[in-house]
């Protein structure tokens, strides 16, 4: 019996050092202990919360960072197209002004041959006049020598009046 | 390998001396007055070796050669109503060396031997008849065995105190990571659950303490050596104040709806009316539940110990009774299942705790629900 009976000094101890116990640990340990775990719990879930935040935000940067870099690659496209265009644009222009210059001076060229021409035909003109003036005066000093001859190169020389 | 052999075999020596009754000289200055103690000695008395293991004393019994028993004296605190039995004062504060282990008389007091108060300190008349208790509050060896415990506990929860206001914000270092994710698990997983998520911080102070407070006894009744090893978890009056403690505060946080549940439940009426049935089921449901949470951690601590020293009893009981050669024999048998059973009571401790602790949470709850 004396096992399962309980003794009244284990009790009067017992209720004095656990009531005392319980009262210390509960205003100087266990609370501070269960604010401070809970104040860590919160601030891990902040950081947490933070660090996915932080992804988020480098993800958006990365997404900026392509748009960015897309925009950049169409505007060079588009500089490249407008470069070409221009180029194509010069060169053809190019291509015209010297087909139009190479004419003008091959223009110039024709006129100044045509001009050429035209005196060396006129002086060839003159000389062979001078050149018949000549012959006519010999043919004509050596036919005159007889009358005959003479009447007969008159009408002759009138027939190709006619003529002309 | 070496060294471990070594170390069983002076295990196995220390016990052999420890407990064969050797024939040792006695020391004992009054001689006549324990001549029968050594006949009883004579023979190996394995009740009686078990129940010493496990109920309380007052002095700590350490080790005996043969009749020459050491032991630590403890504190007896008495009152008297008789002072004039016991030199003409009411209150008494010696040491359990005036007792010489029981056998002698001290200023009128006296460890009783009789059928009736046996084991408990007792006056006596001038015929030397034992007349009745004084009032006894001597510090036992459970109550020393609380006080070192509770030492024990203060130390280790304040240290981890310190830690968290040291570490605030920080990660937890040393002890604090030991005693923390216990805090935690009482926390999220026994008061959470039984109590709610509003009102569940009111309570956790005193179910933490209790849990560690259990946790560190039976962990300290485990280790046999003084000043550990006091069945302070097995002894009825420790867990008649923490089963106490529960019924105080869940009687005092019931709320009307507990109180309601109890004496007018939803039950048909012909249950509360003329006889009142169910009110008499629902106020002894009251008184049982601590009842059932004193009982049942002191039976787990005290059949812990006792299928442990019973074991170890078995190597005495064999060479008694068939030699000492039997003796040694079992005791290989013997020692293993201890282990094993020693084993088995740290996995109790845990359970035990545990156990104390959520029923208290589930006590607290009932008394705080709103509805069901």
């Amino acid at each position: 019996m004396g096992l399962v009976t309980p003794n009244p000094g284990t009790i009067f101890w017992m209720l004095i050092i656990f009531g005392i116990v319980v009262f210390i640990l509960r205003k100087f340990a266990w609370v501070p202990i269960l604010s401070a775990l809970k104040d860590r719990e919160e601030s891990i879930a902040n950081a947490l919360n933070s660090a996915e935040e932080a992804k988020k935000e480098v993800a958006n940067l990365k997404a900026d960072n392509e748009k960015i870099i897309i925009e950049a690659r169409k505007e060079k496209d588009i500089i490249l197209k407008e470069a070409k265009v221009i180029k194509e644009k010069i060169v053809a222009e190019a291509k015209e002004q010297a087909i139009t210059e190479t004419q003008k001076s091959i223009e110039q060229a024709r006129q100044q041959i045509q001009s050429e021409k035209n005196a060396a035909i006129s002086e060839i003109k003159k000389q062979v006049a001078e050149l018949s003036v000549l012959i006519a005066e010999k043919v004509i000093k050596k036919e005159l020598s007889n009358l005959g001859e003479q009447e007969k190169m008159v009408d002759g020389l009138i027939d190709d009046i006619k003529l002309n | 390998m070496q060294k471990l052999s070594k170390a069983i075999f002076l295990i196995f020596a220390i016990t052999i001396i420890g407990f064969t009754p050797l024939s040792a000289q006695q020391n004992h200055e009054d001689e006549a007055a324990h001549t029968t103690d050594t006949h009883e000695e004579k023979s190996f008395d394995a009740g009686k070796y078990v129940m010493d293991h496990i109920a309380d004393s007052y002095d700590w019994h350490i080790v005996s050669f043969g009749n020459t028993h050491i032991s630590i004296p403890l504190p007896i605190i008495l009152y008297s109503k008789n002072p004039d039995l016991h030199e003409q004062k009411s209150f008494h504060v010696f040491m359990s060396s005036k007792f010489n282990h029981g056998h002698s008389a001290y200023k009128g007091f006296q460890i009783s031997h009789s059928e009736q108060f046996s084991g408990k300190i007792v006056e006596l008349d001038s015929h030397g008849g034992e007349i009745g208790k004084p009032i006894d509050i001597s510090i036992t060896k459970t109550v020393t065995g609380l006080f070192v415990s509770v030492i024990i506990l203060l130390w280790l929860v304040f240290s981890v105190a310190s830690a968290s206001k040291r570490n605030k914000g920080k990660a937890p270092t040393g002890v604090q990571n030991l005693l923390e994710p216990l805090i935690i698990f009482i926390r999220d997983e026994v008061a959470k659950p039984a109590i709610g998520d509003k009102k569940f911080e009111k309570f956790m102070p005193f179910l933490l303490t209790v849990f560690f407070f259990i946790l560190i006894n039976n962990f300290m009744g485990l280790i046999p050596i003084p000043p550990f090893g006091a069945n302070v978890t097995g002894n009825i009056a420790i867990t008649l104040v923490l089963a106490l403690f529960t019924f105080g505060i869940t009687t005092i946080n019931g709320n009307k709806h507990y109180w309601k549940e109890i004496y007018n439940p939803d039950v048909p009426w012909w249950l509360k009316f003329p006889i009142p049935l169910m009110p008499i089921v629902e106020l002894s449901g009251l008184i049982t539940k601590p009842f059932v949470l004193m009982v049942r951690l002191f039976a787990n601590m005290v059949a812990g110990h006792m299928i442990v020293t019973v074991f170890v009893s078995l190597i005495f009981i064999f060479a008694s009774l068939m030699g000492a050669g039997a003796g040694f024999g079992i005791s290989p048998l013997s020692i293993a299942f201890s282990v094993f059973v020693l084993l088995l009571d740290i996995l109790v401790s845990f359970i035990q705790a545990y156990v104390f602790t959520l029923l208290s949470a589930i006590y607290f709850g009932m008394a705080t629900a709103d509805h069901h």
